[in-house]
């Protein structure tokens, strides 16, 4: 059973719709652009080409770490999109303490890229798998403490089932003042988890070529495509269980919650092109300042009850 | 056709590669990526890495300092790849035929696929050229 969910809703559904979420990003893109865009299914294109392609390892690259790497960060996804999924269907069927979990597991990805970078001996790799590891320490600080205002919302529980049925009750967590503070500065830090602009800095295509990913070619390539457009779908899906009440799977709240997730995603990516690159050292003020400030003062104010 | 050559020629993602030239055709090639022409529509992308590239676009007429080079980024193109000579010099040297550094043409370092003339060739060529290049390999 768990290795369904596993392989049905971890792996397949969440391929499928972060595939399709990937698309919404670069059509959105596009449009912003006054481009036509690519068509649905070029995401697809783009992981079934990179499958067929060669892989290359570079000379004097730690070769297991290099190939391991990308499997890694797809694990780690596949084992957060589960969680969510089974949260989502069945709210209780989740254990305490899976909210933990969760945000555990949301870094997997994020070391598989450094892990990645560190081991293809390319300095531009070297550059960027070090800047992502400054992004994830700077961007966890305020992203774990918006994550505790839906904590305290719901009484203290830390598990994602009960998290979602006390929003079902009561209203959304978004509808409160420290909801929308908390989600505000949540979805900051997702576009720092997904290096998407203005966070990009790790993965700069202009400046050190996708740091990184520079050295990785046909399946690892794929892998990380893969995980990131996974990524796409899991993080908003995350956002809109903690903050807007989850999806719901009948009648109008179909199209609610397919509005929801768009609404998220196409904030995302009008965010992202509509701003400048950040520095490293910008980024990390920018986080450990004013977020932390802001994430601070809603958990303050969930603790008030407001 | 098999699958891994059909989704490559839905996808082809081109690195730029300047073997001296005098820019005009760089900047042609660029202009394919602006809104106005918007290559993305045929699922193409301008790759930063060699590593993530299928179509190598070559520019320049290939003087003795870079055809080295060259073969050594030939090599570290992932396989399946299509190479693509862009501009007359390419092809036929230019006006460069007399020049002591320009040997020989492109197609005698590195096997090409297509060479689309021009000095510099309109993006409406180039674009065309590439439509004609997944034509005559998706026919085999």
């Amino acid at each position: 059973m768990t290795l369904l969910y596993l392989l049905v809703y971890g792996f397949l559904v969440t391929a499928v719709l972060g595939l399709v979420a990937s698309w919404v990003d670069r059509k959105v893109t596009a449009r912003v652009q006054y481009r036509v865009g690519p068509p649905v299914l070029q995401p697809l294109i783009d992981i079934v080409k990179l499958l067929g392609k060669e892989t290359l390892v570079p000379r004097g690259a730690s070769r297991n770490a290099f190939l391991v790497a990308p499997l890694i960060g797809l694990a780690g996804a596949v084992a957060v999109a589960t969680v969510l999924w089974v949260n989502q269907l069945y709210p209780d069927h989740g254990f305490t303490g899976d909210w933990i979990v969760v945000i555990y597991l949301l870094t997997i990805p994020s070391m598989s890229i450094i892990l990645g970078g560190f081991a293809s001996r390319n300095p531009l790799a070297s550059i960027g798998a070090s800047r992502e590891m400054k992004l994830v320490l700077s961007y966890e600080l305020p992203f774990i403490l918006a994550m505790l205002v839906p904590v305290v919302g719901s009484g203290g529980s830390i598990r994602l089932g009960e998290i979602l049925l006390v929003q079902q009750g009561s209203g959304a967590f978004a509808g409160n003042i420290s909801g929308i503070l908390a989600l505000i500065v949540a979805l900051l830090c997702v576009q720092a988890k997904l290096a998407l602009v203005p966070f990009d800095a790790p993965e700069a295509e202009t400046e050190i070529v996708h740091g990184p990913l520079i050295e990785y070619s046909g399946s690892g390539l794929a892998v990380y495509r893969l995980t990131k457009n996974m990524l796409m779908f899991i993080l908003p899906f995350l956002l809109i269980q903690m903050f807007l009440g989850g999806f719901v799977f009948s009648g109008w709240g179909i199209l609610w919650s397919v509005l929801k997730f768009v609404g998220i995603l196409a904030l995302i990516t009008v965010i992202r092109n509509t701003n400048p690159r950040v520095r490293i050292d910008q980024a990390m003020r920018f986080f450990w300042g004013p977020m932390t400030i802001i994430a601070a003062a809603a958990l303050v104010l969930a603790l008030l009850g407001l | 056709m098999s699958l891994k050559l059909k989704a490559l020629l839905k996808s082809p993602w081109v690195f730029h590669l300047a073997t001296g030239s005098c820019n005009n055709c760089d900047i042609e090639t660029l202009d394919c990526l602006t809104p106005r022409f918007d290559i993305e529509r045929f699922g193409i992308l301008l790759a930063g890495s060699i590593k993530h590239a299928d179509v190598l676009l070559v520019t320049g007429s290939c003087n003795r300092m870079s055809a080295e080079r060259l073969k050594v980024l030939y090599e570290q193109v992932p396989k399946p790849c299509l190479v693509v000579g862009i501009g007359s010099c390419t092809g036929s040297r230019g006006l460069f035929i007399d020049s002591y550094n320009c040997p020989v043409p492109l197609d005698h370092i590195i096997p090409v696929d297509a060479y689309i003339p021009g000095c510099p060739p309109k993006p409406e060529a180039i674009i065309a050229g590439v439509v004609k290049l997944i034509d005559k390999v998706g026919k085999g």
